[in-house]
């Protein structure tokens, strides 16, 4: 609520003169029943037929300018409400952002995209309605217990007393159903978890047949949020019945009251009319209320979850150290552990890689080499050690300078709605289109763009699908290199190309002018046996490094894997 | 763009099965608003009761007030009852709904979810529900006791003084004649909010789901200015479809101001004539008031209903997107399946001006081992597509012990087929669960035998729960090589009699590789197995080795055979070897 508090702090002038239009209409509402007094006292009782032309008149001139207070009303809510929609998405969408890895592995992909569709919706819908109601039901109610005083107190003590028992009514039902609300709203993310994992999966889940059990799976998950609905629902479909039953039954109270003072000769059988008639007033504002209270409710709970992810701390603060960008990298005792992990994934690593250098690293599956280069730009960060560029340890470096001097091709290549062009210049985005190409060629993707109907401006599907694997991966890994790096990470980002068409890859990016320290993270031999340092790596733990040659010799790990690959016959023949 | 009124026609289809709740729903509600518009007449009788002081019938009052006390509980009670019932019809076919739409996404073309964008088809299944749920409850709610209500008070005007009330009768429909003319402006416009809603969640979508490479390339900002300008155009078309709706309501009000204007001036010239007392007058006005003012808040259900029918409009499209061929009225299948498979003329393209797959013609003995090599983009993917039936070819055949694949239940053919892919999606969920997902009934023996034999044991067993460990939506902090495992454990243990291996080991190391060769050999013994593959170490053991080229096979034989006539399988073989 807080955001949601200092955003409309930004529609302050909406948020004014919304609900003060609003009051307008409502007042020259109540003006009308005095306009038909008049017609009733003066017009009717001396027959005098122009003056009930000129009243009648009247009323409709009070309906025109209701009519526009109600129209600037309802576009200044509705500006507001909109407007603080759509800076709430901004806001979460920012801090969604800036998250850590470690942060977003925590949260969850589906919870994000209600809270930024179906929540925002909820709280744009309540803020629109508060802003048009809020201020106008309790000026009524208050309104009428004040009028209700100024008649006779005694009676008006019956309105006094019946206001908090509603306000109780109202807040308690509120306050009971909040959590109600927000397990709804949990619900509905378990549907959307749902909906987005059989999508995701549907080859998988189509050949093992499952699409039964998924149907299954699905309706129990749509019947559990039914099921949260409708005890919410029971719960704040108590709040009109009650008032209801309070107000008649405060009705029978002051009939009683009144009749006691009429009969005492206090009060006049008109006064206890106007004051029934304040009472039902009240009613009525309290039926349009208990709708709000409820649309609120939701609101409510809607904006405190938008406000837990806004409120998820900023990790990870980047340093403000600038760096020179020749590419050493340099790893001291480094050891590495996820959150909620019960074994360090990297344990006491420490290598240095010199500038233009090609490093290799190759190792089991599970044997930490992801988590090792995802170290170097800080997208995770060391749990002990130092991970150390140009000799400045990377959590000192500023974050955005650090990343925009390394290019990363992460193991799911994957590719952005747009064109082909708007993909590579996430790479840099002044790169000329010569620079693209270049680019294209190093990747060995040129053939695929200049197939591609458009060339670069041939159009990528969301996620790529209109790519095949192996040219989505030489896409990528051009758009690593477009922004020139000079520490570049191929995360086993060559596994869906053919053996030629990886020995080309690595031999043109060799060939570069300034090479860029270049880490093949890979379960090829042959695509790292050229590097001139290979980490070998077996359970987090570094098990050699040195050369091909010095490896083969000396390391038992390194030789199993080679000769897993290459039949010992083989590899003499080569 | 669906035509407003086959919406609601939709609409109603589904609410059919809630007919008898409706029937209660509705009769609550006139019980409600009998007690709502009975309330005033008991107060006024009351209130007879109340002359002057000394002048107060006491008991006669007292039994109306007992009366009204009763009555509030009743009406109460029935608007609770109500509430409950409509609540129950919205939410019940909202989830019909969902349910319905989820069930057409199983047997929707895979080339239908492969050119949707997974935001958009999310964002029907949830958002575009959601509204419509809020728009129907809204308009169950108001409109029955709105209905009621305008019937009570019609009759109550009509007792009292029926030429004024046809004034009034006469004269109200004009409001919905505005009501309508506004609604019939803003559905286009709250159309416009849904496909723009639709864009920036399908933005959400590709940009929270793929945020480690948006952070990795620094484009944080230029993700939020994308999303900024749909979020912006958004906001403009949210801001017209809100603000215009909503003048459906004060619009309609200044109708019902003319109204009791012209109800004023008529029955005051009538009781100057002395044709209706000045008392009956008041409460006639106050009737008429009461009598507008549901008509108004169905004018504002009118426009909600639009905004409701615009998104269920959009989930009726995903519901009626062609569905893929049907099933076979009467599928067939071979009697055993030994995994024979002939290919004749097989032809498929995904774009119909650029055939992908041509002349493709195979024959593959059971038990038979067939690798298929080649470079990227030559088909092979698109050649497991057709092989599963995920996709359906254009031209020729593919049959399984001599029956057409195409006259077989998918269910049926995908059940003889073991696959395993590169793409590693595991199931949220346990790994057990994930394991068992082709036989969801076998024992926790035989699945610990399959992760034992497919080298998954060894990494669960050091999992902090083992098997009970939950795989969160992204696949947790599990490596894709122990994905692939999993994967690849998923299918050992249901061991069907063919098997497909799309690049199915390119994420294991060629050391766990080497493992679990054995028991890939042991999987593939008297299998008929298809193998994608880049390694060509891991495909020289195969019977016959496809090449394929842009869609055909350029060479076929042993890998020995295809060395020996040195062509295309020898260049890509050699180039493995070659020094950079």
């Amino acid at each position: 609520m807080k955001t949601l508090m200092k955003l409309m702090k930004g529609y302050s002038r909406e948020s004014i003169l919304a609900p003060l239009f609003k009051m307008l209409e409502a007042t020259f509402e109540l003006l009308i029943p005095l306009v038909v007094a008049a017609i009733v006292d003066i017009g009717i009782a001396n027959a005098d037929g122009s003056y009930i032309v000129k009243m009648c008149i009247v009323m409709v001139a009070l309906g025109i300018v209701g009519l526009i207070c109600a129209i600037v009303a309802q576009y200044f809510s509705a500006k507001a409400a909109v407007g603080v929609a759509a800076r709430l998405r901004h806001n979460v969408m920012e801090r969604v952002l800036g998250l850590s890895y470690t942060q977003i592995d925590h949260v969850g992909y589906s919870t994000i995209i209600t809270r930024m569709t179906s929540d925002i919706n909820q709280v744009q819908t309540g803020v629109n309605l508060a802003l048009r109601l809020l201020l106008r039901s309790p000026f009524v109610v208050f309104g009428a217990m004040v009028m209700a005083f100024t008649i006779d107190f005694d009676a008006a003590l019956v309105f006094a007393g019946v206001i908090p028992v509603l306000c109780i009514v109202v807040f308690g039902i509120m306050l009971i159903t909040m959590p109600m609300y927000r397990k709804v709203q949990e619900g509905l993310d378990g549907v959307t978890a749902a909906t987005r994992q059989n999508l995701a999966g549907v080859r998988v889940l189509r050949a093992f047949c499952r699409e039964d059990n998924e149907v299954h799976d699905f309706e129990q998950c749509t019947q559990e949020l039914t099921r949260r609905q409708q005890i919410a629902g029971r719960i704040s479909g108590l709040m009109n019945p009650v008032t209801f039953v309070i107000v008649n039954l405060a009705v029978v109270v002051l009939i009683k009251v009144g009749a006691m003072k009429v009969d005492g000769g206090i009060l006049t059988q008109g006064m206890v009319i106007a004051l029934y008639n304040y009472m039902s007033q009240i009613l009525v504002e309290l039926i349009k209320m208990a709708n709000l209270i409820i649309t609120m409710t939701k609101a409510a709970v809607c904006a405190n979850r938008i406000e837990s992810v806004l409120e998820i701390p900023v990790e990870a603060v980047t340093g403000e150290k600038s760096l020179s960008c020749r590419g050493k990298v340099e790893f001291r005792n480094v050891s590495a552990t996820y959150e909620g992990a019960a074994e360090a994934s990297l344990e006491n690593i420490s290598f240095i890689a010199q500038p233009g250098q090609t490093i290799g690293i190759i190792g089991g599956t599970g044997s930490g080499k992801t988590t090792l280069v995802n170290l170097i730009p800080g997208l995770y960060n060391a749990s002990s050690g130092q991970v150390l560029l140009d000799g400045v340890d990377v959590r000192e470096l500023d974050k955005h300078a650090l990343r925009q001097s390394i290019g990363i091709v992460p193991q799911k290549a994957v590719l952005f709605h747009g064109t082909i062009r708007e993909n590579l210049l996430w790479g840099r985005e002044d790169a000329t289109d010569e620079e693209l190409w270049q680019a294209l060629e190093i990747a060995q993707a040129a053939d695929v763009v200049k197939d591609k109907e458009g060339k670069l401006d041939g159009e990528v599907a969301q996620g790529g699908t209109n790519f095949s694997g192996g040219q989505r991966q030489r896409l990528t890994i051009a758009r690593a290199l477009v922004r020139k790096p000079s520490v570049l990470i191929l995360d086993d980002s060559a596994s869906a190309l053919d053996y030629s068409t990886d020995a080309s890859l690595r031999g043109a990016i060799r060939r570069m002018k300034n090479p860029p320290t270049t880490f093949i993270v890979s379960q090829r031999a042959a695509s790292v046996r050229c590097a001139d340092l290979i980490l070998v790596l077996d359970d987090g733990v570094l098990a050699g490094q040195g050369t091909h040659e010095q490896l083969l010799a000396g390391c038992a790990v390194y030789q199993e894997i080679y000769y897993s690959q290459f039949p010992k016959e083989v590899a003499d023949h080569a | 763009m669906h035509k407003k009124t086959t919406v609601l026609g939709k609409v109603l289809r589904r609410l059919r099965r809630y007919i008898p709740a409706a029937v209660a729903a509705l009769v609550m509600a006139t019980a409600y608003v009998a007690m709502s518009l009975y309330i005033p007449i008991l107060v006024g009788r009351a209130i007879d009761c109340i002359v002057d002081a000394g002048k107060v019938d006491f008991a006669a009052m007292s039994a109306e007030l007992v009366t009204i006390a009763l009555c509030a509980g009743i009406g109460g009670l029935a608007q609770w009852l109500m509430t409950l019932i409509n609540n129950r019809i919205t939410y019940c076919v909202t989830r019909d709904i969902r349910n319905e739409a989820f069930r057409h996404l199983q047997i929707l073309p895979l080339s239908y979810l492969d050119t949707h964008p997974q935001g958009d088809t999310v964002s029907r299944v949830i958002a575009d529900v959601d509204t419509f749920a809020d728009g129907l409850l809204m308009g169950f709610t108001q409109l029955f006791t709105g209905v009621m209500t305008i019937v009570g008070t019609l009759v109550l005007m009509l007792l009292i003084n029926w030429k004024i009330a046809l004034v009034v009768i006469v004269l109200t429909p004009l409001s919905l004649v505005v009501a309508a003319f506004i609604a019939g402006r803003t559905h286009s416009l709250f159309a416009l909010q849904a496909k723009t809603r639709g864009e920036q969640t399908a933005i959400i979508d590709e940009t929270v789901g793929q945020i480690k490479v948006v952070q990795a390339f620094n484009r944080e900002s230029a993700a939020l200015d994308a999303f900024d300008e749909v979020n912006d155009r958004l906001e403009k078309a949210s801001l017209r479809a809100i603000f215009y709706s909503s003048l459906t309501n004060p619009s309609t009000r200044f109708v019902y101001a003319l109204v009791y204007a012209g109800v004023a001036l008529v029955g005051s010239f009538m009781a100057i004539g002395g044709g209706i007392s000045v008392g009956h007058l008041s409460s006639f006005l106050s009737y008429a008031n009461q009598y507008t003012k549901p008509f108004n808040e169905i004018s504002g259900v009118i426009a909600e209903l639009q905004n409701a029918l615009a998104c269920a409009g959009r989930v009726f499209d995903l519901i009626e997107a062609p569905a893929q061929t049907p099933e076979p009225q009467t599928p067939e299948k071979p009697d055993t399946v030994r995994g024979a498979m002939e290919i004749k003329d097989l032809t498929f393209s995904y774009t119909p001006d650029k055939p992908l797959i041509s002349e493709f013609t195979l024959s593959v003995e059971p038990g038979q081992r067939v690798a298929i090599v080649g470079p990227t983009g030559c088909g092979k993917t698109t050649f497991i597509n057709l092989l599963m039936r995920f996709y359906d070819p254009q031209g020729g055949q593919i049959a399984l012990d001599g029956v057409d694949t195409g006259h077989m239940a998918r269910g049926q053919l995908r059940s003889c087929i073991g696959m395993v892919l590169q793409d590693t999606w595991l199931k949220a969920g346990t790994i057990r669960e994930n394991i068992a997902m082709g036989k969801p009934d076998a024992t926790d023996e035989q699945i610990i035998e399959a992760a034992k034999k497919s080298h998954a044991h060894s990494f669960i067993k050091r999992l902090p729960k083992g098997y009970d460990t939950v795989i969160g939506e992204s696949g947790g902090n599990l490596s894709q090589g122990q994905k692939q495992l999993l994967c690849i454990a998923r299918v050992m243990l249901c061991l069907p009699p063919m098997l497909i291996l799309d690049e199915a080991t390119s994420s294991i190391d060629t050391r766990t590789e080497m493992r679990i060769q054995k028991a890939f050999d042991a999987m593939m013994e008297g299998r008929t197995s298809f193998i994608v593959a880049h390694r060509l170490s891991t495909i020289r053991e195969a019977d016959v080795i496809l090449v394929m080229k842009d869609g055909k096979i350029v060479e076929q034989g042993s890998h020995d055979a295809l060395l020996e006539a040195n062509g295309f399988y020898a260049k890509l073989y050699n180039s493995q070897f070659a020094q950079v």
